[in-house]
This record gives structure tokens, sequence and C-alpha cells, in this order.
């Protein structure tokens, strides 16, 4: 099941000084569709990730979001447009609570001071936990005492939060145990269920297999390929990644 | 029940050091020194005039410290601040004064957030040097010599005036402590700037603009030297050029006391007025045991050592 059209890479390059990190990129993502990108280190896919999000500007080729042109400035820019990211090194702010993560940049405010309203992020927060089953100990928890499924719990279910179009996840499991990735693949579903469009990095080629709908394969910043996962196998995926065929 | 339970497992050992060693300081002094006067109403509330313009930089270094930086240099800025107002109220009204010496801080401040934030500089470096260099025009701005305030409203609401039977110093350290504590707990700027001293990275994904938050927390930093040198100015009724010069390592010990993070993302304002008050205590119960000036230093400087290092025993895990 996939819908409308929500983004549209065309032929991106990009190249920091003289290394060339990616050359004519070009991939289409529709709402409610998973897309893994796959790939050896060095590849190119978080650059292909912070490209997407605002963080670089490619060196040529454009996005279009909702058909519309969308070259954003900055990160923030690509925020107001509804496209959240999970980032590989957690984005999370270790000494504070729950809720003010889950607020980070957007917190409420209240009254003709505009003070903090605490009590309504806490309370949102808790239920937007709940509601996707992230367990921690409350939305009052300070991040650094919680595990790395809590934290990636926490940091995907912000990006629920807020993204109305397209999340990106730049490895979202690679330091958890089974248990932590399965609610985190969990977590995921309940987000291409919500229509979003995904777009998943990831070395497990199992997890890309039970998650994708389609995969984009990367080696050394050039695209190889798209293949859909219903049908391929990982042979093929590994041969496409590795270049031995 | 659990509540209870989950407020006691959330407040922290670094924040409650203070709490318990100012109690022990306190019933310590209270119990030895009571003959000597200690515990007279006059005494305690000389301590609380005493610490009012260090609790006023303290304020201002828990917000730099919670950013990730630090100011060496606003104890120069006290200096050149009370200087320049003292100057200022030679020729001209009280409010053209207290803004240019509130200015000056302001200013001073801005000067080393711009070569932070915008320059990369990092900020121990860019405030080590402003503290030479500030403590120099200070010397020179008068000759190394002391300039009388002579304006009495001045020095009254500065300084030894009353507003209700309730001394000036008293009222600007609970107007600092108070409009402090709600900026850095309750506003998007306080969290800010918690995110910014926690995780630049994150702060800054998440729309936060950090090169600004970072110039303003020095800003914060000068601009309360600027007042605790009106302070200075406003009780001694002179400015000269070593006021706030000993103050440093007092003001960082009641900030680090008081529970605030040295490499950021946490802090107290209420933590820091109780570490102030703790120095302040600490250097009254020193002189009223008659000990020698330089028994009193080191003393003091075992205490603070003692001190810091409980504060900071845990952040190491
Ligand atoms: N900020 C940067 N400056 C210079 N080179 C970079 C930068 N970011 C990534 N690269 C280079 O781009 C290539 C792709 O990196 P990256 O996107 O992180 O790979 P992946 O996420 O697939 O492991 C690497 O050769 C890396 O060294
Ligand atoms: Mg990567």
């Amino acid at each position: 099941m996939s819908g409308a059209e929500v983004l549209a890479l065309n032929n991106i390059h990009k190249a920091f000084g003289g290394v060339v990190a990616i050359q004519d990129f070009s991939l289409n993502l529709k709402a409610g569709e998973v897309v893994a990108l796959v790939g050896d280190n060095g590849a190119g896919k978080s650059t292909l990730i912070k490209i997407i999000s605002g963080v670089y500007s490619p060196t040529s080729g454009d996005i279009e979001l909702d058909g519309e042109k969308a070259g954003f400035r900055d990160a923030s820019a690509a925020r107001e447009k509804g496209i959240e990211v999970v980032y590989q090194d957690l984005a999370l702010a270790d000494q504070q609570p729950v809720y003010m993560n889950m607020f980070l940049g957007r917190e409420l405010t209240k009254g003709p001071l505009n003070l903090l309203d605490k009590k309504r992020m806490r309370r949102e927060t808790q239920e937007l936990v709940d509601e996707l089953d992230v367990r921690i100990p409350s939305a009052s928890s300070t991040i650094s005492n919680l595990s790395g499924g809590q934290r990636q719990g926490v940091a995907i279910a912000r990006a629920t939060h807020w993204a109305s179009k397209l999340v990106l996840l730049d490895e979202p499991t690679a330091a958890l145990g089974v248990a932590e990735t399965a609610r985190v693949e969990a977590l995921i579903e309940q987000l291409k269920a919500k229509d979003l469009a995904i777009l998943i990095i990831s070395h497990s080629l199992d997890q890309v297999f039970r998650l994708s709908d389609r995969i984009c394969v990367l080696r050394r910043g050039e695209q190889i390929g798209v293949r859909e996962t219903a049908k391929t196998d990982k042979n093929e995926i590994v041969s496409m990644i590795t270049g031995v065929a | 029940m659990t509540r209870l339970s989950s407020r006691l497992r959330g407040l922290d050992f670094q924040q409650a050091v203070v709490y318990f060693g100012f109690l022990a300081i306190f019933l310590f002094f209270a119990i030895t020194l009571y003959d000597d006067g200690f515990l007279t109403q006059r005494n305690l509330t000389n301590i609380v005039l005493q610490t009012a313009p260090a609790t006023i930089m303290a304020i201002g270094l828990v917000f730099a410290l919670s950013a990730g930086e630090i100011d060496l240099s606003f104890g120069s800025i006290v200096a050149v601040s009370a200087l320049s107002c003292a100057v200022a109220l030679q020729s001209f009204p009280l409010p053209v004064g207290v803004l240019v010496g509130l200015g000056v801080g302001v200013a001073i401040g801005a000067f080393n957030g711009v070569l932070v934030a915008y320059l990369k500089l990092p900020s121990f470096l860019v405030t080590l040097a402003t503290m030479g260099l500030f403590a120099g025009i200070a010397r020179s701005m008068t000759n190394l010599r002391s300039i009388p305030v002579m304006n009495e409203t001045f020095t009254g609401i500065f300084g030894s005036g009353k507003l209700f039977s309730v001394p000036s110093l008293v009222i600007w350290t609970v107007l600092g402590v108070g409009v402090g504590h709600l900026l850095y707990r309750h506003t998007r700027f306080g969290a800010h700037v918690l995110a910014t001293g926690d995780n630049p990275r994150a702060a800054q994904v998440s729309g936060i603009k950090v090169p600004r938050v970072r110039l303003y927390v020095l800003m914060i930093c000068g601009g309360c030297a600027g007042l605790a040198g009106l302070l200075y100015a406003g009780r001694l009724q002179a400015a000269k050029y070593t006021l706030g010069e000993s103050d440093l390592m007092t003001v960082i010990a009641a900030v680090i006391v008081g529970g605030t993070a040295l490499n950021g993302g946490k802090g107290s304002v209420v933590g820091a007025l109780l570490g102030s008050l703790l120095m302040g205590m600490l250097n009254n119960g020193l002189i009223l045991m008659n000990l020698k000036v330089s028994d009193q230093m080191i003393v003091r400087g075992l205490i603070i050592l003692i001190a810091v290092a409980v504060s900071l025993r845990d952040s190491s895990r």
C-alpha cells in the first residue's frame, strides 16, 4: 500500500573538498512506504540523510517535497516541513529529562511571561510514550538513566510526534540488543501505519528484509540500484553492496 | 507514595550536597562560635550583605557553565564597571551612572561572547586573556586611584539603604536569585542554555541557535559582574581597581558546590546562592575564630577543595 509521492531526490551530488561522497543519486519515496538504504561503511548513507534533512546542502541536484522544490537552508527548515531524523549518534541531551528532549527547541509555553508549560509537556510526553509503548520509568526520567533501547525509543517517539511527512532513521538499532531491536522495529511499523514515508539505514539485512518495501544500494557514493524487497533476496543485495558477483 | 519515591530518586546527590554542607558548617560555627556572636542577627545579616556581590556574580556564572562555557574575566569586569560608574557619577545623574556601569559589563560580556560564539575560540582562553586585559584597563583608567562615590541616592540603592527596613543588598540578592531562577528553570532560553551545554549537536539539530546562546550567557555573566560592581561601589562608597579581584575562586567554588556542572548541562541558581552564602559563612567564621589571614587562606582553600571534591564525587561515574 503506497500513497502519494512525498520525496524526490534528483541527481544529487555531494563532494567534501575533493572527496566525492555522493554521485548522481536519485530516489522517490511515497507515503506509507519504507525504503532501506544499505551499503558498506563510508558508502555515503549518513551523508545522504544529512542532505535530505538540511544539515548539508548538495553540491548539485535537487530535492522535491510533495512535488515542490525544497532546498533546506538548515535542519530547522526541514523540520518545519515535517521531516524528522533519528540520528545514528543519538541527538539527545543526556542530562535533561525525557519530556524536555521530546520538546527540544519547540518547548511549550504559557501565560503572559511565556514560561515553560512543563506540566503539559510532561503529560503529552507520557501520552505519547504510552501510545507507542516505549517503556520508560516516567516522562521526567533523565535520559542518562535510560537504556540504549529506551533512548532510541525516546528518539523515535520524538520523530513520530513531530513528523508529518518523512522520517529518516540512521542505524536506529545499531547499538541495541535483540529484544530492544524488536521493540524499535515495532515502532517503525507504527510509523508506517501512520502513512509517513520512511528512509532507514541499516546494516542488518534481516532487519532490512523484515521492514522495507524497497532496498536502495549505495557503494562508495554510487547508487548501484533499487530493488523491491519482495522481488529480491539477500544474495543479490550482498553482491550489490560488495560489488562481487 | 510512588511520587515520593520517584521524587527521592530524582533528588540528585550533587544538588543535595550544598544543603547538607550549608547546614553542617552553619551548625559547626553556631556551636563553636556562639560566644563570639556568630548567631547574632547582626552577624548573620552581615554575611548576606557581604556576599551579595559574589552571589550576583555566581548567578551569571551558572548560566555560562550550564551552556558549557566559562567566564574567568568577571572579576575584572566588576572593577571596570564599578570604576566607569563612579567616574560617570562625578558629572552625570544617577541613571546615567547605573547605565554606564551595567552597560560596560554587558559590553565586555558581549566582547567575550562574540569571540567565543562566532570566532569559535574556547571561552577558557578568551576570558583568561580578557581577565588580564581588563584588569590592566581597570588599573590604567584611574592610575590606580580610588574614585569616591558621593551620590547618596546611589549608595542607598546599591549599598547601605533599606526598603521597609530590609537592607537593599538583601533585596538585590533576592531579586537576582528570583529573576535568575525564573530565567534558568522556567523559560525556553534556560532550556536552550542547558541543552547547549549538554549536547550542542543535539541542540543545533533541534533548531536551537547555539552560537546565540553562547553569546547571551557571556553577556549575562558580564551584566551580573557589572551589577556586582555597582553593589561594591555602593557599599564601599568608592570604586577601585581591586574590586572583584579576589572573588574568582570563591565564586567558582560557590557555583560548583551549589550543584552546577563544570562541563555544562546542569546547574542551579538557588544552589549557587547557598554556595555563595556558605563561602560567606566560612569567611566570617574563620575571622571570628581569630585566625591569621594566612591561616584563613589555607583553611578556606582546604575546605573549598573538600567541598568541591564531595560535590563532584559521582559526576565521573
Ligand atoms: N563532514 C565531512 N567532511 C568530509 N568528508 C566527509 C564528511 N562527512 C562524510 N564524509 C566522507 O563521506 C564519505 C561517506 O561518509 P558517510 O556518509 O558517513 O558514510 P556511511 O554513513 O555510509 O558509513 C566518507 O568517505 C566520509 O569520510
Ligand atoms: Mg553512517
